[in-house]
């Protein structure tokens, strides 16, 4: 059994999977910067006292899961999400929504994801993918970070729907609820609020480590990982700083280069040149991640690695930090 | 970042799936363009896998001077944490602990080694051997 889908290769595989479930019903419209931006995904979060992979825990994108229920929450479209406690009725729901045409997008981890290189498998448990149809044992898998489309057995994808660790998937499977087609009218208004919302998680969620105020938080700390933790734990950190921005799935620079095209194509739907003038800064900004991931790649290769070196990396994501407060300043100032 | 600026450094995932990165071409407008991998995350991640075999080894040595068990190594092998071993297995963290003694390991049931040769993605022998066949 196969159903009518078409698998589209896409930087993240969230609004990958988001844009791909909604391609029908927008005629392609929602493409994946423009799940990205309407999800409102860009973020950035250094979580103090928590550990991943004995490093620190940094991310450049909004809570998994957040994109998809955002993006179709923003364009009117019910979303149907579906955790189970059991293998047996996770896999029925599965087949149900198969037979029924439906293509179904599915959290899982990636650890025992067998067409992943091994390189690649850490305990990851926010992987989307669609499952789009069943031919004997294999079910047919659309991974939005592959080129084509893939298959994995029935044990496969049991085993990676089940997998454990935090962020458990829990066979969680998600689609849109109906399938009545999006209008350019609900993607300018779902575009307005999803670059309210991405302004309010970047320069106003209180706190320190969450938005600007985080990677300032992070710029700062970088300074001080030399002399804290050693010049080798203190490259392992700046190796595991470096993964979660470039890695697959960001499209580049920490999600910045998403983002950046998001404006662009928000600019189509609703011209104004603040978009514009946003789009290029964030396009600065995702150099500049870049700029300060050649930075740490020379201290975690060990060719520099004096206490100027780490000020250098610090003081890049302070720069960061200023850019993206006023490109997001602009974005939350733009009057509709 | 201008789209002929987009590095081609082939990783290990470049040799199975191209990825998608977002760049500019020469009228400013975002494109898409695929990358066969970039040498700085490939060396973040040579890094990475380094650190992580020297616990592996680490671990090994331990097991064979009897001061933990099996367990160690494959937890290190899996890059599991206690958490991660107590919900694919079942187990209490507190269980898993002891487990890490080789005493308790090796009094332990049939039953229960299959719970961590499957959590392990193992065999049972392979479990006591350390001997792991992959790939």
């Amino acid at each position: 059994m196969k159903i009518d889908f078409e698998h589209g290769q896409a930087a993240h595989c969230e609004s990958g999977v988001t844009s791909n479930l909604l391609k029908k019903i927008s005629n392609g419209k929602i493409t994946e910067p423009l799940a990205f931006g309407i999800g409102a995904g860009l973020f950035f979060v250094y979580v103090p006292l928590i550990k991943i992979n004995n490093g620190p825990a940094i991310a450049f994108r909004s809570m998994p899961g957040f994109i998809f229920n955002r993006t179709c929450k923003s364009l009117g479209i019910p979303v149907v999400q579906k955790k189970f406690s059991s293998k047996e009725k996770a896999e029925a729901a599965l087949m149900e929504s198969l037979e029924a045409g439906q293509p179904v997008g599915a959290q899982v981890g990636v650890y025992y994801l067998s067409y992943f290189p091994k390189e690649y498998r850490f305990h990851f448990n926010a992987h989307n993918l669609i499952v789009f149809g069943k031919e004997d044992d294999n079910y047919l898998i659309s991974d939005p970070i592959m080129e084509h489309a893939t298959t994995l057995t029935s044990y496969e994808l049991e085993r990676v729907r089940f997998a454990k660790g935090a962020l458990a998937p829990k066979g969680q499977l998600y689609y849109p609820g109906n399938q009545k087609q999006i209008t350019d009218y609900q993607i300018r208004q779902a575009i307005k609020s999803g670059i309210k919302k991405n302004a309010f998680n970047m320069i106003s969620i209180p706190g320190p480590f969450a938005g600007v105020s985080g990677i300032r938080y992070t710029g700062r700390k970088i300074k001080a990982w030399r002399d804290k933790l050693g010049l080798k734990t203190a490259g392992l950190y700046l190796a595991q700083l470096v993964r979660m921005q470039e890695e697959i799935g960001t499209g580049g620079g920490g999600f910045r280069y998403i983002y950046a095209a998001f404006l662009q194509q928000a600019n189509d739907y609703l011209p104004n040149a603040d978009l514009l003038k946003a789009s290029e800064m964030f396009t600065q900004s995702g150099d500049l991640w870049r700029t300060a991931a050649v930075q740490a790649a020379g201290i975690y290769k060990g060719r520099i690695g004096s206490q100027e070196d780490f000020n250098v990396m610090g003081d890049y994501l302070l720069q960061i930090a200023e850019i993206e407060k006023k490109a997001f300043t602009i974005l939350k100032n733009i009057k509709w | 970042m201008k789209q002929e600026n987009v590095p081609q450094d082939l990783s290990s995932l470049g040799k199975i799936t191209k990825e998608v990165c977002y760049a500019t071409d020469s009228t400013g407008k975002y494109v898409t363009t695929l990358s066969d991998g970039w040498d700085v995350k490939i060396t973040a991640l040579d890094v990475a896998w380094e650190e992580i075999q020297g616990r592996i080894a680490q671990a090994k040595q331990k097991v064979l001077n009897g001061e933990a068990s099996p367990l160690l190594f494959f937890m290190e092998l899996r890059l599991m944490d206690t958490s991660i071993v107590a919900d694919y297995t079942g187990f209490w963290k507190w269980q898993i602990k002891r487990h890490l003694k080789p005493d308790v390991f090796n009094k332990l049931s049939e039953k229960d080694l299959k719970k961590y040769a499957e959590a392990f993605n193992v065999k049972v022998a392979e479990l006591k051997s350390m001997d792991v066949h992959e790939d």
